[in-house]
């Protein structure tokens, strides 16, 4: 197992290398000089001039991208040349944002996703399993944008019960720790705040959520059917167990392991994806930092940020994959 | 046996739902924080009692609070609050008043302006004010360079001993007098120092945090810094020893950044801000049929055209780029796409800024006139082009798109077949800057409020390459242009300028399109917002009822 995890984790080093150069040199395939776009319309030629210097755009691009890896090596994931922060300062806020809000969505998807798999195969061609894969397909769909802002209208503003953009009132704003509000407020006791700091999270939690959650109702749904036709559930049922123990216990576990894998997808997927949701929401999340930082030809915000976000990614299936382990027993690492 | 499993499994899961539901209503009736039932609310309901706060929503995050650093109007609207200037732009114009000077006098020559100092003004650290702060500003302006301090060498010409740099020396004459010696006169020097990127910062607070002055910035304006959360809302208070008695008028103001349109005007109308920039024209009449909201309007110092580039055939005949304005339905356009509230442009100059010729005569809309135009030029049969489409909203060009398919479908009318291409914003300037399109549109926000910086700034021949994006050169422009940036006498230099336009006009390398009125909107108890045309808005006198 621990060999496993060493191997794999070894594995990861020509990955997020291989990574950083396909990033780097489409950052610069494009146009838009950063010096340019960071001054402004209004700027000087001379000015640019002076900024492309002093940012070191100037050197060839072999070595930009030495002198970005050395940094690497040694922990330092460059300086945003916008806010002239080391990225590493700035980009924690912004990485527990989206990752609570990622958390957050995920949580109402596999909830909500497997039960409505699980509901639809069991009584498959019911009138729930046919509702069910209807609202998954449009669910699957919905464009984002629309869903947000008619969420938005409905709960905020007819209906006055939830707020429409950000992560608290900012009246009364949470005295950050670890930037995960939902913790932060539950360390002080700030119960007041940690409802605010919910329902804040309901409306792009659930925009988040939508497509994640319709994609594992149906790869649920279409796993357990098959698992349900095999003879180990015909035996258990003729046994004369109830049917629902034999659906959540026996059948699910074999079921499991491909919405696992979707699972874990998507959550990698939420974490780098999540730029409409961050947009409409007013939502401070990484996906718009690197967003903005494309706008802004911001190389190394650009760089790091999608390396950090890779790096998740991959821990998570990392992580999926052992805990197919736990799943079930007879898959062994070796 | 299955059925009833299925109605207990439902039943639960609609508890559950239910159960989320409650908790979430009992949280917002009685907390009551973000749902500001009513305008006369501020949202702040509870224990906090009688304290005024004013949510700003707009579409961006500041870059910086140290406004000499930055150069975008996200940073200055916040800056502009934590520090002043010397001298200030008028209340909704760029006419100069008063501001931490309570008094200028310019040399005959022009090369020395001696100002006083107001008296008694404090640094939100306690620093006291007076000539040596200025000087200490100045000093660290002028000892930097292009990198940090951008706008500086923009306005006045470079830093240090350059060449180029106007500010010859900065002195203080005495406690509260400074006097500024020049190498050559520059007429708009006093509009320049109201600039927000000027805004006086206390030296001992420079001194002090170094590097990080742009997270911790302290100057003697009418609101302290509190607190930023990056890409998420920053936070200032009411500074207690103002100079101005009796503001600023409320107890704190939060900037908070929600880059969606529609979310933002959702955030409004839910009570979340109370202000919000950035509204799209076509939300301008619901905005005004809303009894618990108002429209603020900006009073225009921006325009909107179509650039052609001069070095590309068949653009490079003026006949040709005269065609094109009598081609374009202007007025059509401001109607459809600005709905109107946008005045139809016939100078590259707002109508605001004095200077502006108004004896000039639009190119009026005219196809036949215009293809008579271009078969004078030879082609009588029109020719194939690529028209740039800008990808994203401005104040000044609402949607590019739209308007670029209006243009299309005029010049269709005349035989001109236009291809709409659009690319990333930063990749558009780039490519309208290398003069790779044929014709694009752009458009320009005045910084000051002179003339100099739109008629020199986009069309002289010294700014090719950087914001004349259409390569247009003319020697008689440029030679009035260059008099009126160092002419003292405001008459001469306004006809000047005037001069300035006619040639422009003739030369046509524009079609100028509009200068709009960009919108804001805020709750009905927002009293005494005054939106400012630079588009970074003073906010000490404004109060919440």
């Amino acid at each position: 197992m621990l060999h496993y995890i060493g191997r794999r984790l070894l594995q990861l080093i020509p990955v997020l290398l291989g990574m950083t150069f396909i990033v780097f040199m489409i950052i610069r395939a494009i146009p838009g000089d950063p010096a340019q776009v960071i001054l402004g319309q209004q700027a000087s030629e001379e000015a640019v001039k002076a900024l492309r210097t002093s940012l070191g755009l100037d050197n060839p691009w072999y070595i930009q991208y030495f002198d970005y890896l050395k940094g690497l090596i040694t922990g330092d994931l460059g300086q945003s040349l916008r806010t002239r922060t080391p990225v590493v300062d700035e980009v924690w806020p912004y990485l527990a944002a989206t990752i609570e809000l990622s958390v957050f969505a995920i949580i109402i998807a596999v909830i909500i996703g497997i039960n409505a798999g699980i509901i639809s195969a069991w009584f498959q061609n019911s009138w729930f399993d046919y509702a069910a894969m209807v609202i998954a397909l449009v669910g699957v769909s919905m464009p984002i944008f629309w869903l947000g802002l008619m969420n938005q209208w409905i709960f905020s503003i007819e209906l006055g019960i939830l707020p429409t953009t950000g992560r608290e009132n900012v009246r009364d704003p949470v005295e950050t720790i670890t930037n995960f509000y939902v913790i932060d407020t539950l360390i002080q006791g700030e119960f007041n705040q940690l409802s605010t700091v919910l329902r804040h999270l309901v409306l792009p939690g659930t925009a988040l959520a939508t497509i994640p959650m319709a994609i594992i109702a149906r790869m649920t749904r279409s796993s357990m059917l098959e698992v349900m036709r095999s003879d180990y559930v015909r035996t258990a049922r003729s046994k004369g167990l109830k049917m629902f123990w034999v659906v959540y216990k026996h059948a699910l576990k074999n079921a499991i392991i491909p919405v696992l894998t979707i699972i874990g997808l998507q959550m990698g997927l939420l974490l780098g994806g999540a730029i409409l949701t961050e947009t409409i929401f007013g939502w401070p999340g990484i996906g718009r930092y690197i967003y903005d930082a494309i706008g802004f030809r911001d190389y190394p915000v650009i760089q790091s940020g999608i390396l950090i976000v890779a790096f998740i990614f991959v821990m998570i299936n990392l992580f999926v994959d052992l805990l197919y382990g736990l799943v079930d027993p007879r898959i062994k690492y070796d | 046996m299955g059925n009833r499993k299925i109605f207990s499994l439902a039943f639960l899961l609609l508890l559950l739902t239910l159960l989320l539901f409650a908790c979430n209503n009992d949280d917002s009736a009685d907390s009551g924080t973000d749902t500001g039932t009513d305008s006369g609310d501020t949202g702040d309901s509870g224990d906090s009692g009688e304290e005024k706060v004013l949510v700003f929503g707009r579409g961006g995050d500041s870059v910086s609070l140290d406004p000499i650093t930055v150069t975008d109007g996200e940073s200055f609207k916040v800056t502009k609050n934590i520090f002043d200037t010397l001298i200030n732009f008028g209340e909704q114009d760029t006419e100069i008043e008063p501001g931490l000077a309570t008094d200028w006098e310019a040399a005959e020559d022009g090369l020395t302006y001696t100002l006083t100092l107001r008296e008694g003004v404090m640094f939100h650290d306690g620093t006291e004010f007076n000539a040596d702060a200025v000087v200490a500003n100045f000093e660290r302006w002028a000892g930097g360079d292009a990198d940090q301090f951008p706008y500086y060498g923009s306005m006045f010409g470079g830093f240090g001993d350059e060449d180029g740099h106007v500010i010859e020396s900065v002195t203080a004459t005495g406690d509260y007098e400074v006097e500024f010696k020049l190498k050559r006169p520059q007429a708009p020097f006093l509009k320049n120092l109201a600039m927000s990127p000027f805004g006086i910062a206390s030296p001992t607070a420079v001194e002090a945090a170094g590097d990080s002055f742009g997270d911790n910035p302290v100057g003697t304006g009418p609101f302290t810094f509190v607190d930023w959360s990056r890409n998420d809302s920053v936070t200032i208070e009411k500074f207690d020893d103002y100079w101005i008695e009796d503001e600023p008028k409320l107890d704190r103001v939060i900037f908070r950044s929600i880059p969606d349109n529609s979310a933002r005007l959702n955030a409004l109308l839910s009570g979340e801000i109370d202000l919000a920039d950035g509204i799209t024209p076509s939300d301008g009449a619901t905005i005004e049929g809303d009894d618990n909201l108002q429209l603020f309007e900006r009073p225009s110092m921006n325009v909107g055209y179509l650039g052609m580039t001069v070095t590309r055939e068949p653009f490079d005949d003026p006949l040709v780029r005269q065609a094109m304005n009598h081609a374009i339905d202007k007025q059509a356009i401001v109607d459809a796409f600005f709905e109107g509230r946008a005045e139809v442009a016939k100078n590259p100059i707002p109508p605001v800024i004095s200077g502006y010729n108004d004896n000039i005569e639009g190119y009026e809309y005219d196809p036949d006139r215009a293809r008579e135009l271009l078969a004078e030029a030879g082609l009588p049969d029109g020719f194939d082009m690529e028209l740039y489409a800008m990808p994203v909203p401005r104040p000044y060009m609402p949607d590019g798109q739209k308007v670029a398919e209006a243009i299309q479908s005029n010049l269709a009318d005349i035989g001109v077949n236009a291809e709409i291409v659009s690319f990333e914003w930063a990749t558009y300037l780039e490519k309208a800057a290398n003069g790779e399109a044929d014709a694009f549109l752009l458009g320009w926000t005045g910084d000051n409020g002179d003339a100099d910086n739109f008629l020199y700034v986009l069309l002289d021949q010294d700014n090719i390459g950087s914001n004349n994006y259409t390569y247009y050169e003319n020697q008689a422009l440029h030679d009035l242009l260059i008099a009126a940036q160092t002419e003292v006498d405001e008459d001469v230099r306004n006809d000047l300028y005037m001069q300035a336009q006619e040639i422009i006009h003739e030369d046509a390398p524009w079609v100028p399109l509009a200068h709009s009125t960009p919108l804001l909107a805020g709750g009905s108890n927002v009293v005494d917002f005054k939106p400012h045309p630079t588009g970074s808005d003073k906010l000490s006198a404004v109060d919440l009822e």
